[in-house]
């Protein structure tokens, strides 16, 4: 993964000291609340509903050994001992003082971490893949290009007060497990016939209270010219987004009402203005951010040995084979796998760790994985590059951990906001439907039947738990002072991202857990073959779901 | 006289900024006018006064660019300090118009700013009243690395790594 230099260390000290000293002028009443409230969102603090959220940037999701065993010593020492893997990958503690978080920031730096840009309305941290540099399918690695994209972003001069928060998320995989088009903008990696590399631009995607999936504005950037491309977007958003109103501010909405067309032309007339400066990329930069990205010392395995060792150690067993089902991936090298560590057994809010798993998913990954781990944006933590014949050792070490649920990509494996819980932005608690329906579904072999499917909750219409693209979406609405959830069907992130549609009118809490159960009823009764719930879905539309829920309810 | 921080130094500020609202006669002095009053009074403005424009936050500063150029100083107002169009006004006047002249960043402007004001092509801060001018000269030199290229460094880092 990538390793700070002098220059990026100096940067990030002389951060720590600029919100130390921000900090203590507002502590002393210099700086007012209302210009202290993007100052402090800038470096990822939100005063919540119970105490401040720190948002700490996990680049690109790449965590490493040392930097989990400093969070967890973080969390122990100025926080309640546990931290939240968020839906962009990174990571939040719910409980610091406002007065701790210059030491949490400077405890942060040492092991080349930091809070910047992890809220706020500037750009955001960039995400990708989880399987980035592993994956089979994978075109070419996106992280050094986030890596690239991270540093232009970075305390960016003329982007630091946009309209509202700007996301970006690149893919360098046929199959899109970023999420590209539901961001500001998504960036696919491509080669051309010449076999050059560059982007297909996605814009104006999100989800929030208007979701858009994202508009091509050009099917192949070169290269050279991603950062100059970059900042003509952000040009032409800073200057013409709306900011008469905070809910109409994202580039999404500007995208709609000029067109993509009318957007892509403006962006283009800006760009000519900007291409081929100094900020075209060189291929030495883009070596130099490559070769932190290389591949880890691998061993040579003769695949078909390591599948028949595999094998045997599966024989008789059914739960390591179910692990291996659902929670092992392929790699691209052979006698390699990845795993992905749960954070959702039930009972335990999604995404959670306390900082003694921080620790143990560190010692994990020195014995398993060359140290390094990536966060998902499905709140998981994936171990990339496991030996094929260790799989068995590592599974049996997870488990006492807490880690190996055997459900990825289930039902239960599902996205959730922290909620009403904790966020003060939220209608309706989000962590308690997770766990009842977790606890609902709890037998393993009708999960395995229902395959993969997605199920997402958020806990109001900001949409942090992405229920407008899981196939089952659920969404906390208030009514009069109640919580109620409304559901939607037929989201889906991947390369076809689409916006689920409303079942309805919503239900109590209490209900969701039945009323999951006759969706999936539906699905099971309609299914042909070894069809996905997403197909069903795209082949018998809303109205069989529709009409099963409500005339069992009504 | 009220104060503005111009380079790295605290200076009189002789300048005095005339509201869009404003709708008496024109005081004497050096006026800070705002652009479309600015583009009418150029040429004739008055008796004792010297005038120069400040753009606000939604004025498209392509359309004027050529026309202000030779104005004694340039403004360009926040009238939120979280309205963050200036920069970009900024960089386009310093970098696509090649303007030279002062650029001074007036409105809700604070402290916490001024290193980004400066790396978008601003040389004179006229700061949010109450601000502690000498404590917010070190604002300036937050950070002495830079990433991107911007008008201050039209060199990225990475071709100097």
């Amino acid at each position: 993964m990538y390793q700070y230099d002098a220059i990026d260390h100096q940067l990030i000290r002389q951060r720590v000291a600029q919100f130390r000293d921000q900090t203590r002028r507002y502590l002393d009443g210099e700086i007012t609340d209302q210009e202290f409230l993007p100052l402090r969102l800038q470096n990822g603090l939100y005063i919540q509903r119970l105490a401040p959220m720190l948002r700490i940037a996990v680049p690109y999701g790449m965590l490493s050994s040392a930097q989990l065993h400093r969070l967890a010593h973080i969390t122990r020492t100025y926080d309640k001992g546990y931290a939240h893997v968020t839906t962009r990958q990174n990571l939040q503690l719910n409980w610091p003082n406002l007065e701790d978080v210059p030491d949490i920031l400077a405890e942060l730096a040492e092991v080349q971490m930091h809070a910047i840009q992890t809220s706020g309305n500037c750009i955001r941290n960039v995400t990708s893949d989880q399987f980035a540099g592993i994956a089979p399918d994978e075109i070419e690695d996106p992280r050094p290009w986030c890596e690239i994209v991270r540093q232009w972003s970075t305390f960016h001069p003329e982007f630091a007060f946009l309209p509202r928060k700007f996301k970006i998320a690149i893919s360098g995989s046929d199959q899109d497990r970023a999420a590209i088009q539901v961001h500001d903008i998504g960036l696919q990696l491509v080669k051309n016939t010449e076999g050059e590399t560059g982007f297909v631009v996605y814009v104006g995607g999100g989800l929030g209270r208007t979701p858009i999936i994202g508009s091509v504005i050009r099917d192949f950037l070169p290269w050279q010219h991603l950062l100059t491309y970059l900042e003509a977007i952000l040009r032409v958003y800073n200057r013409f987004g709306r900011r008469d109103n905070k809910f109409k501010a994202r580039i999404k909405i500007i995208v709609k009402a000029w067109t993509p067309e009318v957007f892509a032309e403006r962006v283009e007339d800006e760009w000519q203005h900007l291409k081929d400066s100094p900020s075209t990329l060189t291929l030495e930069e883009v070596e130099r951010t490559k070769q932190f990205f290389t591949l880890p010392a691998y061993k040579d395995f003769d695949a078909a040995e390591a599948d028949r060792q595999l094998a045997v150690a599966q024989a008789d067993n059914l739960a390591f084979t179910r692990w291996l089902q659902r929670n092992v991936m392929p790699h691209r090298v052979p006698g390699y796998a990845a795993v992905t560590l749960s954070l959702k057994p039930t009972g335990v809010a999604p995404g959670d760790v306390t900082a003694d798993q921080l620790d143990a998913i560190a010692v994990l990954a020195d014995k398993y994985s060359f140290g390094e781990v990536r966060a998902t944006h499905s709140q998981n933590i994936v171990m990339a590059d496991v030996e094929k014949a260790r799989l068995l050792e590592l599974w049996q070490e997870a488990k006492p951990l807490g880690f190996a649920t055997p459900n990825i990509g289930t039902l239960t494996d599902m996205i959730c906001c922290p909620g009403g819980d904790y966020c003060s932005l939220a209608n309706a608690k989000s962590i308690p439907v997770a766990e009842a329906i977790q606890r609902r579904f709890d037998d393993l072999d009708y999960l395995y039947d229902l395959g993969d499917l997605t199920l997402n909750i958020s806990g109001c219409m900001n949409a942090c738990g992405h229920h407008h693209v899981g196939n089952i979406g659920i969404l906390g609405v208030d009514k009069k002072g109640e919580e109620f959830y409304q559901i939607q069907l037929g989201g889906s992130s991947d390369r076809d991202s689409r916006l689920g549609s409303v079942l309805g009118p919503s239900f109590d809490q209490d209900d969701v857990p039945d009323v999951v159960e006759q969706l999936l009823s539906v699905y099971v009764d309609n299914r042909r073959g070894d069809e996905q719930f997403s197909d069903t879905f795209s082949r018998i539309g809303l109205d069989p779901f529709k009409e099963r829920v409500y005339a069992k309810a009504h | 006289m009220p104060k503005l921080i111009k380079g790295d130094r605290i200076i009189d500020n002789d300048w005095q900024f005339i509201p869009a609202d404003f709708s008496d006669e024109l005081p004497q002095g050096k006026l800070l006018v705002p652009l479309a009053r600015w583009l009418e009074s150029r040429d004739a403005p008055g008796e004792g006064r010297e005038l120069a424009p400040w753009i606000d936050s939604d004025d498209d500063v392509e359309a004027v660019a050529e026309e202000i150029l030779g104005a004694p100083l340039i403004a360009v107002n926040f009238p939120m300090f979280t309205d963050g169009r200036g920069f970009s006004t900024a960089r386009l006047l310093r970098e696509r118009y090649r303007y030279r002249g002062e650029l001074r960043a007036v409105g809700y402007v604070i402290q916490d700013q001024l290193f980004y004001l400066k790396r978008c092509g601003f040389d004179a801060f006229d700061l949010r009243e109450g601000t502690n001018l000498e404590a917010a000269l070190g604002s300036l030199q937050t950070f002495t690395v830079t990433y991107q290229a911007a008008t201050d460094n039209p060199q990225p880092l990475f071709r100097n790594r």
